[in-house]
């Protein structure tokens, strides 16, 4: 009877509301405040009592901690080496994940093998397994080590770039581990791409290597862009990431506390969101449809 | 086409050689096929050797490890790395705890993620765009950012320590990439036409009931690659679980974080048995094998999953 009596659109809005209104609900109160509380965190001197916790507003104090004191170095110096691995680390997966993901689009024998075989890593990856397997050398290192690879690299190149260098190489392995699901996106994207297209182009006198830079990476464009968020958000979130491990050990130290802790995440968030943007910005005036963006 | 194209001129013998090496089309050829498979195969060896490694090393004996002559063979298969590993994990009871901070969330998330998916895809409410906005950007904020706060909010609620910790943002669709899930069923039920559902509301069913007898068996594959992909992102999530659930309740990672310390402190007096990479990749091993028999047992599930539900979108 009550239907009856509302409007289309109040029913329909019920409706939809009925629906995610639990996503709203849990929103608020795991996220939103959450989120708010911490900026007033990190704008204050936060104390834990006997009572209970006691918050002393102190506008920037904290932030203009990190550059004062000896834990907000080490921040810095992890934030820093955090990004330099990123410069790295991002493009060789990306690379390594179209590379992957072509080749497996060929029509080759063993298909299914080869790409459980490249998902696997998904599956086992956790910070402390990889720990375990990057300090009992199964990261790849002696792989390079025994060419005398790394060797030449610190070598030839100076300091600044080579260490970064050697480290992408001593877990390269380990890097590839994290392009799992991007090879399997680049993969599906793939398959959507008309086989049509690559006849007519082979028709036109096209070879392989022009049909790949003509046809196959122009229709990935909007993928790589995803993968790369994905990537970036993968590695930023990774629980052995020094950065994320700088913070959660400050919290618990008298020293900083939570509130330099959530200033140093807050430091940590804004750096990320700047990445994203500027990938976004690289991206975006190239036609990418948003609407597919983070997906 | 091909072949009318080959058999309309004569062929000499030069060009009969090349196309038979590099083919009419690139992956025609002997010779793209085997630059593939040996790409693919010693990329293939790359990516497995560290579980390789692991598996070799395991069942070495110390003798073993630090005889150079054995490299991947060990001479005999030992299982004491194993025994010991399986005890210090206290493997049984923290399979056990670690159950319920991996397979209840990741069933929770996603019974709720399907209705929050089905809501954005089936309907036009107010201000949609606005939470379809912000949904996704939850997927890009660092957990860091409002970690603390949650820590916080679970002390006063006395739930740290507690496996609700994990469960309870679960519930509410706030998991661990709970967006990304949002993301597949949303995908996934827009892909249904709308005049199904139209029909049915025709003949008098409500939204609800639709979305229980059309929505929900239509979306089974989606449904399985979520919980799936769930499992496997609480499993080996241990950010979270390390300051919420703590040394009080330890899963499975934790146990291997700690492995070090607590293997020392066991077998601190024995000399014969101080810890080496054997025991250490063992342990890893079992960390990993549950997951690696779900994997193996029912694979396609997870690799076909992201191609069919669409999760790259349109």
């Amino acid at each position: 009877m009550k239907k009856r009596k509302m409007s289309r659109g109040l029913r329909e809005n019920l409706i939809g509301y009925s629906f995610i209104g639990i996503w709203i609900l849990g929103f608020f109160i795991f996220m939103l405040y959450p989120f708010v509380s911490s900026i007033i965190y990190s704008l204050s001197d936060v104390k834990i009592l006997g009572t209970g916790i006691e918050f002393q507003f102190q506008w920037f104090e904290n932030f203009r901690n990190i550059f004062q004191f000896e834990e907000g170095f080490a921040f810095i110096e992890a934030l820093i080496s955090f990004l330099k691995e990123l410069v790295f680390q991002v493009p060789i997966i990306i690379v390594f994940s179209v590379l992957i993901a072509v080749l497996l689009n060929q029509p080759i024998k063993g298909r299914g093998v080869f790409r459980s075989i490249f998902f696997l890593p998904v599956i086992i990856a956790s910070g402390p397994v990889i720990n375990e397997l990057i300090s009992q050398g199964a990261g790849g290192a002696n792989i390079f080590e025994s060419y005398g690879f790394i060797s030449i690299i610190e070598n030839t190149l100076n300091p600044a770039l080579a260490v970064p260098i050697v480290s992408v190489f001593s877990q390269i392995i380990i890097i590839f581990w994290f392009s799992g699901v991007q090879i399997l996106i680049f993969l599906a994207g793939l398959q959507k791409v008309d086989r049509q297209i690559y006849e007519a182009a082979r028709v036109d006198g096209a070879g392989p290597w022009e049909s790949f830079w003509k046809i196959t990476l122009p229709s990935l464009t909007n993928l790589i862009f995803i993968n790369i968020i994905y990537t970036i958000v993968l590695l930023a979130t990774f629980s052995e990431n020094l950065v994320i491990v700088s913070i959660k050990s400050n919290m618990f130290n008298i020293n900083t506390g939570y509130g330099m802790a959530s200033a140093m995440a807050w430091v940590y968030f804004i750096v990320v969101m700047m990445i994203i943007g500027i990938v976004a910005l690289i991206f975006i005036p190239k036609n990418v449809k948003v609407k597919g963006a983070k997906q | 086409m091909k072949r009318i194209v080959k058999a309309k001129r004569p062929i000499d013998f030069k060009t009969k050689l090349r196309r038979f090496f590099f083919g009419t089309h690139v992956t025609d050829s002997l010779f793209a096929k085997i630059t593939i498979y040996t790409l693919l195969i010693s990329i293939g060896f790359l990516y497995i050797y560290p579980m390789l490694y692991m598996l070799s090393n395991s069942f070495k004996s110390q003798s073993d490890i630090v005889n150079p002559m054995v490299n991947w063979v060990p001479t005999s298969l030992y299982f004491g790395n194993y025994q010991r590993a399986f005890s210090v994990l206290n493997y049984f009871p923290t399979l056990w705890k670690s159950m319920f901070v991996t397979f209840l969330p990741a069933l929770i998330q996603t019974l709720i993620t399907s209705v929050i998916g089905y809501g954005f895809a089936k309907f036009n409410f107010k201000f949609k765009k606005m939470w379809f906005v912000l949904v996704l950007l939850t997927f890009v904020i660092p957990v860091q950012v409002y970690m603390i706060p949650r820590y916080v909010m679970f002390f006063n609620l006395k739930l740290l320590e507690n496996p609700l910790s994990i469960i309870l943002p679960a519930t509410f669709g706030q998991g661990i990439n709970s967006a990304i899930f949002v993301l597949i069923f949303y995908q996934f039920f827009r892909m249904i036409p709308n005049s199904i559902n139209e029909a049915a509301e025709i003949d008098g069913a409500g939204p609800y009931y639709i979305f229980f007898k059309i929505g929900v068996p239509l979306a089974g594959p989606a449904f399985i690659t979520s919980f799936l992909f769930g499992l496997v992102w609480y499993w080996n999530e241990t950010y979270i679980s390390s300051l919420f659930l703590g040394s009080a309740y330890p899963n499975m990672q934790l146990r291997l974080a700690n492995f070090v310390s607590e293997y020392t402190q066991i077998y601190a007096s024995d000399e014969l048995l101080r810890i080496n990479e054997g025991v250490r990749l063992a342990a890893t091993l079992l960390i990993i094998l549950p997951m690696l028999i779900i994997y193996f047992t029912i694979q396609r599930w997870f690799v076909e999953g992201v191609e069919n539900t669409g999760i790259t979108g349109e």
